[in-house]
Order: C-alpha cells, then sequence, then structure tokens
C-alpha cells in the first residue's frame, strides 16, 4: 500500500484513481491511471488493502495447522492451496501419498478449475456489459460446490486436502453426482460460446486489447492462461507433473494473439480439459481405495482405531498437540493453480512449527503485467486487461 | 513433486563453475531439489548468466523469498526459483545477506518479473534491493515502523 503523488499529472495530463471500491478491480485493487483524455499513460496498481499477514501466521502454527490459512488465500481455488502447500509438506518429510488419493486430489482440483473459471467468466462478462452470463456460470459452479460439500463438508473453505492424504474418504454416492456434472458440463460450455464468442461486442471489447509479447510476458514472470495465450505452453501439469499428472491424457491450449479474446478462449478450452481429466480420474478412482498414507505420526489415525488400539490415541494426542517435525531443510514446489504457477517455499529448522512459509500468488505476479499491458490504451481497456489478468486479491495481498 | 533430473542440474553447476570458479560456493541436494549457494558479490552476474547463457536459458523467475535465521549471521537467505521453458527445468540460486548491512544487488536488470517480488521482500524483511528501480513498499502503509517477517518481529504486533 501506498501514497501516491496526485500531483504528478501535468498540464496535459491527469491522475483518475480507480479502486479500492470499484466493483471491476475484483476487490480492493487500487489502481493509479494517468490519463491523457481517456488514454492511460501510465498505471501504478496500489496493492495491500487485504493484506493479512498469511506467511507469519503460518510461522506460529504447527504444520497441520496451517492448511486452514491457506484457502483464504485465494479463495476461488482453496483446493489448489492446500494441493501445494500439502505437497510441499510431503515432500520435506519425504512423504509418499497413495495413488488413490493423488487421483481424488485431480479429480478435486479439476473441479475447482472449472469453478475458478466459471467465476473468472461470469464477472469478466459483468465488466464487460454481458448481465446474463453471469447467471449461467453461477448455476452450474453451485453444482460443484454442492460436490465439494458432498466430499468435505463444506461449500469453499473445503481443507479437504490434508498431508499425507485426505481429510475423509469420498461419501456415498459420489460418482453419479460428479458423473451428473460432467454430462451437463459441456453442452453448458457451448452454451457459454454460443452467447459470448461469436458476439461482435464481446468481440470489439477484447480483440487486439492488451497485447504484450511472449518475450515481455516471460521477462515479467507472467505463468499460466495468460502466457498461454500468448503461445507459450508452460503449464506445470504437463512440465513438472505432479500428483499424478503425467498418466492423465490432456490438452494444453494455447493461442497465439497474446490478446483478452484469446485468454478468455484459453479458459473456456482449458475448462472442456478439465472435464476430461476429472472424466479419467473418476476412472482411475477404486472404491474403498486408500485415502491417507500409512505415516503415524504425521497422518491422524481413524476413529475407530483409537478406540482399540493404545498406539493409535497416542499418535492422534501428539499429532494435535505437539505435532511433527520435518527434518530441516527447504522445498518449492509449483503447481498449476487457474491463475498460473502457484508455488510453495517451506523453510524447515527440524521444529514441529515451520522457520518460513512462502507462497507464489500467480495473481500477485501476473499484476506486475498490467501496467504494460494498458498503456496507450483507454480506460474501458484498462478493465478488459484487470479482468483477463484474472486477479484475487486475497493471494495478491496475502 | 517436482522433477528435476539430477545430470541435468549436474550440468547448470559445471557450466557455472567453468564459467567463474567462484561462482558456486555450495550445492545443496535436497529431497530431488538443487540450489547453488552463491556469494552475494556474484548473485546479479551468475543470475545473468543463468539467463543468458545458451547452454542454460533460465528466462522465467519464478519465485524470490527470503529465509530469516535469526539470531545466526549471516541471518538472512535469500531464494531464487529459477525455471527454463526452453530446457523444462528448475533450479534454486540462493545467497546470504548479513543483518548489520541488508543490502543485495537487485535482480531487476536481468528478469524485470524481480521487481514485485523484490519489493514484497523489501517491504516484509527490510533488505535493500542496490539498482531496483521503483523500491517502495507494496503490502503494508508507507507509514509501518518495522520489518514484520523478521524472526525478531512478534506475531501478535508491536505494541
Amino acid at each position: 500500500m501506498t501514497t501516491v503523488d496526485t500531483a504528478v499529472g501535468t498540464a496535459k495530463t491527469m491522475v483518475l484513481n480507480m479502486g479500492p471500491q470499484h466493483p471491476s478491480t475484483h476487490g480492493v485493487l487500487r489502481v493509479l491511471l494517468e490519463l491523457d483524455g481517456e488514454n492511460v499513460v501510465s498505471a501504478v496498481p496500489d496493492l495491500g488493502y487485504l493484506h493479512t499477514g498469511i506467511e507469519k501466521s503460518c510461522e506460529d502454527k504447527t504444520y497441520s495447522q496451517v492448511i486452514t490459512l491457506t484457502d483464504r488465500m485465494d479463495y476461488l481455488n482453496p483446493l489448489g492451496n492446500n494441493l501445494v502447500y500439502c505437497l510441499a509438506v510431503e515432500k520435506l518429510l519425504g512423504l509418499e501419498v497413495p495413488k488413490n488419493a493423488q487421483y481424488i486430489r485431480v479429480m478435486m482440483v479439476e473441479l475447482q478449475r472449472i469453478s475458478s473459471h466459471l467465476v473468472w467468466l461470469g464477472t469478466h462478462a459483468l465488466d464487460m456489459g454481458a448481465m446474463s452470463v453471469m447467471l449461467y456460470c453461477f448455476r452450474e459452479r453451485e453444482e460443484i460446490l454442492k460436490i465439494f460439500e458432498r466430499f468435505s463438508g463444506q461449500r469453499m473453505m473445503t481443507s479437504y486436502i490434508r498431508i499425507g492424504g485426505l481429510a475423509l474418504d469420498p461419501p456415498a454416492g459420489w460418482r453419479a453426482m460428479v458423473k451428473r456434472f460432467l454430462d451437463m458440463m459441456p453442452p453448458r460450455i457451448d452454451e457459454y460460446e454460443q452467447l459470448l464468442t461469436g458476439n461482435q461486442i464481446w468481440k470489439g471489447r477484447l480483440q487486439g486489447v492488451g497485447y504484450l509479447s511472449p518475450e515481455d510476458l516471460v521477462d515479467l514472470s507472467t505463468t499460466g492462461p495468460g502466457l498461454r495465450a500468448a503461445g507459450i505452453p508452460y503449464d506445470n501439469r504437463k512440465m513438472f507433473p505432479y500428483s499424478s499428472y503425467e498418466e492423465f491424457d490432456f490438452d494444453v491450449p494455447t493461442r497465439t494473439e497474446s490478446d483478452c479474446f484469446a485468454r478468455y478462449l484459453v479458459r473456456v478450452a482449458e475448462m472442456r480439459e478439465s472435464v476430461k481429466i476429472v472424466r479419467q480420474a473418476m476412472a482411475k478412482i477404486t472404491d474403498n481405495g486408500p485415502t491417507k498414507a500409512e505415516a503415524p505420526g504425521i497422518v491422524p489415525p481413524q476413529r475407530e482405531k483409537m478406540k482399540t488400539e493404545m498406539e493409535a490415541l497416542i499418535y492422534h494426542f501428539k499429532i494435535f498437540t505437539d505435532g511433527f517435525s520435518p527434518p530441516p531443510g527447504e522445498v518449492f514446489v509449483a503447481v498449476e493453480s487457474p491463475r498460473g504457477e502457484l508455488g510453495c517455499f517451506i523453510a524447515s529448522d527440524g521444529s514441529p512449527k515451520p522457520l518460513r512459509v512462502h507462497f507464489r500468488g500467480p495473481s500477485f505476479i501476473n499484476l506486475q503485467a498490467l501496467p504494460f499491458m494498458v498503456e496507450g490504451e483507454l480506460i474501458a481497456d484498462t478493465v478488459a486487461c484487470i479482468g483477463t489478468i484474472d486477479i484475487v486479491l486475497g493471494e495478491v495481498d496475502r | 513433486m517436482t522433477q528435476v533430473s539430477k545430470e541435468s542440474a549436474g550440468v547448470v553447476v559445471e557450466h557455472l563453475r567453468a564459467w567463474n570458479a567462484k561462482a558456486v560456493s555450495q550445492v545443496i541436494e535436497y529431497r530431488g531439489q538443487t540450489t547453488i549457494v552463491v556469494p552475494k558479490e556474484l548473485l546479479r552476474a551468475t543470475a545473468q548468466e543463468c539467463k543468458s547463457s545458451p547452454a542454460l536459458r533460465f528466462n522465467l523467475l519464478s519465485d524470490a523469498t527470503c529465509v530469516d535465521r535469526f539470531p545466526v549471521e549471516p541471518r538472512f537467505e535469500l531464494n531464487y526459483q529459477l525455471v527454463s521453458l526452453p530446457r523444462v527445468q528448475r533450479i534454486s540460486l540462493r545467497t546470504s545477506v548479513s543483518g548489520q548491512q541488508p543490502i543485495v544487488d537487485s535482480l531487476m536488470p536481468v528478469w524485470k518479473g524481480a521487481n514485485w517480488l523484490e519489493r514484497e521482500i523489501f517491504d516484509l524483511f527490510g533488505i535493500r534491493f542496490e539498482g531496483h528501480t521503483d523500491l517502495r513498499r507494496i503490502l503494508l502503509p508507507d507509514d509501518f515502523e518495522g520489518a514484520p517477517l523478521r524472526r525478531d518481529f512478534p506475531v501478535e504486533g508491536k505494541r
């Protein structure tokens, strides 16, 4: 957060304060726009309105307690945040998760990707003046949230992915529920495309807007759909597979135009790919297969065992009072979140609390490209650019 | 999990050693992840070599962060995560910064993307980056006192 000299405007330009309560800034982003008429001369993003010090809080919690904090960073992708954190702790511990649990993780994260892209599509269309798309998108997202609720008991802040596996076994009847959603989704994506892809107003607002060359995007550390819309097929799921993604058959959609319209097309295509991945994951998941690693002292024991076995009771008590201590060392793990490369860096000093937890939030880093995208464009295009970068302020500010 | 094959990380280490004998002061292998420890004075030059050498081509700076080892000196460890998109490889660079003089060369001349990452470290750890063109606080208000992610800053805040 910063106080900016509002007198920077010269005789020809004026400074306009956009946000932090502007609806198109998706939360509390503030952008200071220096304008020449309606053209943007320069843009200075101003962050920090939602800074809650999550990384500092992590240092005062045991490894398992941190999971609930990760949900609250990128609140449109809580399962992805859980996943990257748990993968990092598991790497620190050298813990292998059962294949079955890995497939369930993949399924959940891909459903989350669809739901995140749906919120993006709906709100972005709303920014561009297309009211009805938002209602359609939220209708489908509701179905995904119902699936999450059935799996974890929570609609949004699920904390479903835990260190060493999952919080709960899949609920009875989950296959029918997920299958119904998968059968419904592709025609619904066609519906959105019918409303938008050929729409002259939509194209007029997005085509040719917010162009950046692939070299600039890489130099600015941009990842995710923004980079793939510039023709660079960088996707962690393909290039650095984690959680058994190498066993799945899917494409990485790319475009070459590198404008807002290309970013829209990439995200819509990604939703279709995610449907494919969820279908494959469903086929791989075995009923009553293991959902937790065998790691006493790290993974909480089953309730039933605690009532009959002394060791289970002791481990349970130890995990929730002392926690566990990974060996000293540092790890960095990256996954592909709906917004790009989501990284987690953990430094352990051998105590039950992490020495340092750092999250590489793709929203935060992708937002760096905004001033370069909007220079010379119109104010209305700034709205389109902020939209297609797809920021979640909870993750930008942490 | 991040997959970095051992021989390919070895190529990077060999290349850097051949480029400048002093560039690699230590190589840390931990859980299949290679971290190259670089002397502070050579950080920017090494980063530039990693980026522009045709044999390495680490064109994406994925992440930069700091670890505070207070009260050990030098207390700060800066960790840079590099990705080579053409060669599909990850590597970490690390350098140590002392608490008495927390100043280090900025990597902004190498990757523009270092801008906000370094501003975040400056904001939360109070490390200054020499050569950064826009070193201002990014998350905290301008009048905030102290660097909250330092280990000697209390979790519940200062009163």
